[in-house]
């Protein structure tokens, strides 16, 4: 593959100080790469800095230290204008929380067209609404819906709003951040369609974050898992689910519910407690088990986990 | 063949709804449930299809705009004295009566965030004494050897020092531990959990429902699980309830709804589960949205989303159906109906509920 | 068996168990019927009966307080020791002071003076007030710590003792009366708003417009400011009572306005001094002024119940 990722992190830290003598290390020295067109699931339990990492990546925080290297620009520093042009338009973001991330006070018209007023990509009213209608026919919705207000539709279909109000700035990434854990199952498989039918037509490539490995695995190519801050585990799907190293990563996936009441009643889930397993993350070391898959472990673990 | 079934919880035909500034809301369209002593039963549905409005009509909960316009809940037990049967409505009691007799001591909830169900600026151990000396009026003495107890029973250690602490500084987990401990110190005969788990970690929500279930067994509560996660149904529930649009749409024990499901939306939301077996490329989903329950619905709610839909569902509202061969098995759907054609479920529902019945070893009848 | 009775009760069509559509669902999405909210809110204000009168009341006495001393013949500060304490008659209907001044006149003038004040209230409200809690909530860091210590300082200083000081300094009069109330009368709001922006800025639909690259001045206008309006305007009408109260206060305790000007609170004072002789004196204005005080808290009232009832504690 000689492909250039369309995204690379390279030892992404960001701590946060809460006062003089505490900082919270939210992630802690992570590194993954995306491909155009191309999936990267982000999974890991609430406090493990997935959507630190998330919200770093796309600038809502400065990074502490690492490199983000978005089309070929390192993004993690001080930017030009040119360049933040270019993050806040082809880099965008899907939210978690279908109530919340569109403001209830303006019309779905308004909202979509949002990153076309400011970035002034329109020529003239109608092609304002030319593209809005397009991006509502894109995820589902029709014309009509254009008028009304966010509090007059489901969550399934608000968060089919966010969706648009991302794609109309044809992104290159959008980082998906837990977009759909707050919703019901069934609408779940909607939103998952929706965005893998986009991704097939446009290209665009995705970090999606979330914290249950069972929907992650229906949408994406590769997989990181996130422990406190580290990247204790990645590699293809097929890699992590056929051949989990971790015992964090098995633990995870153990948890995945079956719905199925004959096999799921006897089972019992693997427990995983950092603090007695005497794993210590910042002695590990990335270890390659093969193809594109590593983890992070020290050289006894490994060789005691692979055996 | 088993024991005499005690039943605890008789619902007929409930019906509530809502007024709101955008009409009357029919929140709850008719339900019939029963609950066993000792026995799980689970209500499944998407948000809004009136799952939870019907435990909190159970509470006596229901918000100041809620109000039930028919039908009873009936609750049986033996008094704590002279142990003769005893039955109420709980739609007849007043407010103070559901509060000293129902709420805590006979019927218990778990809500789904601990952060908020707890009071931040009380110790834990205070949360769980409160309603012992409120309802039963014990020393605090008793009080709190009760409270340890109890911490134990939910997998706490050191419950001593535990009691001490507020509830910001234990983690998820712990809190809902906690709040299944101050649900439990009661000792109430019906335990609702409303959505347990949804607001914790994945790794974490196997301990929790395991926990449930180890003191049900313990203590003989009969519980009612609320969620819209398939998942958690198929781990703990001997009968299931499938909700949709504030009526039960198909209802059976568990082996019935998730190896021979007949209701379209039941067939709907077990294909759209996520399943790490099959490794199909798109997940199969269910139409469109679940309808407005402030606009008066003709026919069968579920028609306008269902492939299956019959002429008359656009008409008329299908009542149960019982499926032939089976005691608990009901189905709201005219597909059941003798002169219905024959409608198979979809194909890859078909084999994947195959599979699953080799997994799980059930063999066909 | 009881399924077939209930059956029964269906009339069965001959079509009736043929597939609706064949395989073919083509679902048109349903959303709930628009109903804008401020529609919901107009209701929920009407149904507020004290709000309503509260509002009627209001309205009129403004009328009153504009063309009253237009259409009359007297005027506020024509002496005329002729008339010296008449009592309420067809020809003064108010009567008149001890000057001989005609109290009709002299009320509407005084109320005006009220009025003008609670404009300027929200005035210094909405320029002070709101501009200085949106920067110091908006920016937050060290700009907002600095804003809030100062703040602090200023609010630490009773509004008398800065009026005091200002009466040392410059004359008594309505201009300086509003300078003390614009020295502290903007700290409440100007807290409201500072605390309704640090809770919207980290809405996610706020972060979603930085996402998009919006600037400062778009998300503040178009992203929070429409959000928290509503307890915007509640706090502007729960101030105005205040502002009203406090000039009439100082101008009862005789730090108001100089002689020949009227406002309810030197009205109020003149009358007093001479209750047990000409009661009418000083009853009127009260009455005039309560009326105005009530109405402007009833309306207060009804506007929070209706545009953010999750204020109702406050």
């Amino acid at each position: 593959m000689n492909e250039q990722p369309i995204l690379e992190v390279k030892n992404l830290k960001q701590y946060f100080k809460v006062s003089r003598r505490f900082t919270v290390k939210a992630v802690d020295g992570i590194s993954f790469k995306i491909m155009p067109g191309q999936t990267y699931g982000l999974v890991g339990e609430s406090g493990s800095g997935k959507s630190t990492t998330g919200r770093s990546i796309i600038r809502l925080y400065k990074p502490t230290e690492g490199e983000i290297i978005f089309n070929g620009k390192n993004i993690s520093g001080n930017m030009s204008k040119d360049e933040l042009k270019l993050l806040r338009t082809k880099m965008q973001m899907i939210f978690q929380d279908p109530m919340a991330c569109l403001n209830p006070r303006r019309k779905v018209m308004d909202i979509i067209a949002e990153g076309l007023d400011i970035h002034h990509e329109y020529e003239n009213e109608q092609d304002r609404e030319k593209k809005v209608y397009e991006m509502l026919e894109l995820v589902g919705l029709s014309k009509e819906h254009a008028h009304r207000y966010p509090h007059q539709f489901s969550g399934g279909q608000r968060q089919r709003i966010g969706i648009a109000r991302a794609f109309i700035m044809h992104p290159q990434l959008i980082i998906a951040d837990e977009a759909i854990s707050a919703l019901d199952v069934s609408i779940q498989a909607q939103v998952v369609n929706l965005m893998k039918k986009i991704q097939k037509k446009t290209n665009t490539a995705y970090l999606f974050i979330a914290h249950d490995l069972s929907m992650v695995k229906y949408i994406s190519d590769h997989i990181g898992v996130l422990h406190l801050g580290h990247l204790v585990e990645t590699g293809t799907t097929e890699e992590i689910f056929n051949n989990p190293i971790h015992p964090y990563t098995k633990s995870l996936l153990s948890a995945i519910p079956e719905p199925n009441p004959r096999v799921e009643k006897h089972r019992k889930s693997q427990t995983y407690d950092y603090e007695s397993s005497g794993i210590n993350y910042l002695e590990g070391t990335k270890h390659l088990v093969d193809g594109t898959h590593y983890v992070l472990a020290t050289d006894e673990e490994f060789a005691q986990w692979t055996r | 063949m088993e024991k005499q079934r005690e039943r605890i919880l008789k619902i007929r035909d409930l019906n509530i709804s809502f007024k709101t500034s955008g009409g009357t809301v029919k929140a709850v369209r008719g339900v019939n449930l029963d609950l066993y002593k000792g026995e799980t039963i689970a209500i499944v549905g998407e948000s809004g299809s009136g799952k939870s409005v019907t435990t909190k009509a159970i509470m006596g909960l229901l918000a100041n705009n809620g109000q039930i316009d028919s039908g009873m809940i009936e609750y049986h037990w033996n008094d704590e004295y002279t142990n003769e049967p005893k039955t109420v409505d709980i739609c007849q009691l007043s407010e103070k009566e559901l509060q000293s007799e129902i709420r805590g001591r006979k019927i218990a909830m778990v809500f789904q965030d601990p952060m908020t169900s707890l009071n931040p600026t009380m110790t834990i151990g205070k949360q769980i004494m409160e309603p012992m000396i409120y309802h039963y009026k014990r020393t605090k003495k008793e009080a709190y050897e009760k409270a340890l107890e109890l911490l134990e029973l939910v997998g706490i250690t050191d419950a001593e020092k535990r009691m001490k602490n507020y509830p910001h500084q234990l983690s998820g987990g712990m809190r809902q531990r906690i709040v299944i401990a101050i649900a439990l110190s009661c000792d109430p005969y019906v335990l609702i959990c409303d959505e347990p788990t949804t607001a914790l970690d994945v790794t974490i929500q196997a301990k929790i429902l395991e926990l449930i279930q180890d003191i049900q067994k313990k203590k003989e509560l009969s519980v009612i699980y609320i969620t819209h996660d398939l998942g958690v149904v198929a781990k703990v529930a001997d009968y299931v309830n499938v909700m949709y649009a504030g009526k039960i749409v198909e209802t059976g024990t568990i082996d019935e709804i998730f190896y021979d499901p007949r209701h379209p939306y039941t067939w709907g939301l077990l294909s759209s589960m996520p399943d790490l077996d099959t490794s199909d490329d798109e997940l199969y989903t269910i139409p469109g949205t679940p309808p407005n329950l402030a606009q008066d619905i003709q026919g069968d709610a579920f028609a306008p989303r269902n492939e299956f839909a019959l002429n008359i569902d656009l008409r008329e509202d299908p009542p149960m159906f019982d499926v032939p061969g089976s005691k608990s098995h009901q189905v709201a759907s005219w597909l059941m109906h003798p002169n219905a054609p024959k409608v198979e479920m979809p194909e890859t529902l078909r084999k994947r509920l195959e599979l699953m019945k080799k997994k799980g070893g059930v063999k066909d009848e | 068996m009881t399924q077939n009775q209930a059956l029964k009760e269906f009339q069965f069509q001959p079509d009736d168990f043929k597939l609706a559509r064949h395989q073919d669902v083509s679902v048109v999405e349903q959303i709930t019927p628009a109903r804008p909210a401020w529609k919901d809110s107009v209701n929920l204000f009407l149904r507020n009966k004290g709000a309503v009168i509260g509002i009627c009341c209001i309205v009129i006495i403004t009328l009153f307080a504009i063309f009253a001393p237009m259409l009359s013949s007297w005027k506020y500060d024509d002496i005329n020791t002729a008339l010296q304490n008449i009592a309420p008659n067809a020809e003064h209907w108010f009567g008149t002071d001890t000057y001989g001044r005609d109290l009709w006149v002299r009320l509407w003038q005084g109320t005006r003076i009220s009025l003008f004040v609670a404009v300027m209230a929200i005035l210094i409200d909405v320029v002070i007030g709101v501009t200085y809690g949106m920067i110091s909530g908006y920016f937050g860091g060290k700009v907002d710590s600095i804003m809030q210590r100062i703040q602090e300082v200023i609010n630490s200083i009773p509004t008398l003792v800065v009026l005091t000081i200002l009466l040392m300094v410059m004359q008594s009069n309505l201009f300086t009366i509003i300078l003390a109330l614009a020295f502290t009368e903007w700290i409440g709001m100007s807290r409201i708003t500072r605390a309704q922006v640090l809770k919207t800025k980290e809405e996610e639909f706020v972060l979603a417009s930085r996402t998009l690259g919006a600037s400062s001045f778009f998300i503040i206008f178009k992203e929070i400011l429409p959000n928290i309006y509503s307890q915007m305007i509640i706090m502007i009408m729960m101030s105005i009572p205040n502002a009203i109260f406090y000039e009439a206060y100082l101008s009862f305790v005789g730090l108001g306005l100089p002689i020949p000007e009227a406002s309810l609170g030197t009205l109020i004072n003149d009358g007093f001094n001479t209750l047990t002789i000409t009661p009418y004196q000083m009853t009127i204005p009260v009455i005039v002024f309560s009326i105005l005080m009530l109405s402007f808290n009833l309306v207060g009232d009804g506007l929070r119940d209706a545009l953010d009832p999750t204020m109702k504690e406050m």
